[in-house]
């Protein structure tokens, strides 16, 4: 029995580091680009616009930005932002959130990975 | 490129308001089609997520109209520029009657605009001093909204939408490029400007 649990947990972690390894490696300073060129028509980092203001989004509760009022959905939605999340839900965001009234996908993992990287840095 | 577009205000002038009301009627004419297409009832849940992609577009146009009549009203813009904003914002109107129209044949609710206090502040207007900084404003709005609706078209429930959001962002890169070109900035090298 504790052959087995022991070589599963051996398993489980050879899988999780394959993963970070092959995850790309964000750019905080391409990210604050790509972040003004594609997310800055509906957010600013400090104020609540067509979209909730994202600085400390990384690590926040989703749906508890302060004054911006979110959809059921996203309200109800039981995540907490980090870059599992984040790079699930810049995929498809309707996938992850249904009901989030945000459709815009960011399809590139590197565009993902830098924007994150971006906001996790402006939300220290 | 200033000179070059003020050579043709007149023409612009005289077409924009009667051109962009063919096209918001052209798009609106769609929108019962664009529902029974997709096989979803208007109102109906099918036609939510697509409701509220359409809204927040909406939302961006509100802001781009109110933007663009900020910078009118400041007296920062010079003309041919101010021509050339005011064109701008009519044809973001004829998004907003577009997106509106839809919206509403889809059985949702149209997002009304902010109050001017709200975009005042949101948009950072007190730090808004020259002409080039109305422009720069400008320019952002419209890259970022070009690429918003190239990034909302997968999620859309039909290719009619998307095809909708295709002509609006075309709109949106047109202004980029002509915005970029009044700064006197160049245009990227690399192709895939936007999306």
């Amino acid at each position: 029995m504790r052959w087995a649990l022991e070589t599963a947990a051996a398993a489980w972690l050879a899988v999780a580091a394959t993963a970070m390894a092959m995850a790309p490696s964000g750019d905080p300073a391409r990210g604050a680009k790509l972040y003004a060129a594609n997310c800055g028509s509906c957010h600013s980092l400090d104020a609540n616009r067509v979209g909730p203001a994202h600085r400390g989004v990384y690590g926040r509760k989703a749906g508890t930005a302060r004054g911006y009022a979110y959809s059921p959905g996203m309200r109800g939605a039981r995540i907490v932002w980090n870059e599992a999340t984040l790079d699930r839900f810049l995929q498809n965001p309707q996938a992850m959130v249904p009901g989030t009234r945000m459709g815009f996908r960011l399809t590139d993992p590197a565009r993902r990975a830098d924007v994150i990287a971006y906001l996790r840095q402006q939300s220290r | 490129m200033i000179e070059h577009y003020s050579s043709r205000r007149g023409l612009l002038r005289a077409t924009g308001t009667a051109a962009l009301s063919a096209v918001a009627i052209g798009i609106l004419g769609d929108a019962p089609a664009l529902a029974r297409a997709a096989g979803k009832e208007p109102g109906g849940a099918a036609n939510a997520g697509d409701i509220d992609i359409l809204n927040v577009a909406l939302g961006l146009e509100h802001e781009a109209i109110e933007a663009y009549q900020i910078g009118a009203e400041s007296g920062l813009l010079q003309k041919p520029v101010l021509d050339l904003a005011l064109l701008f914002q009519g044809q973001h109107k004829g998004h907003r009657d577009a997106l509106a129209g839809t919206i509403g044949q889809l059985g949702g609710k149209a997002v009304q605009p902010k109050s001017r206090a709200d975009y005042m502040a949101s948009l950072n207007i007190a730090a808004i001093k020259t002409q080039a900084d109305i422009l720069r404003l400008a320019q952002a709005h419209e890259l970022g909204a070009a690429n918003a609706y190239i990034g909302v078209m997968p999620s859309l429930g039909g290719k009619e939408l998307a095809q909708v959001c295709a002509k609006i962002a075309a709109d949106e890169a047109a202004h980029w490029s002509l915005l970029t070109s009044a700064l006197g900035e160049a245009l990227p090298q690399p192709a895939f400007m936007f999306g």
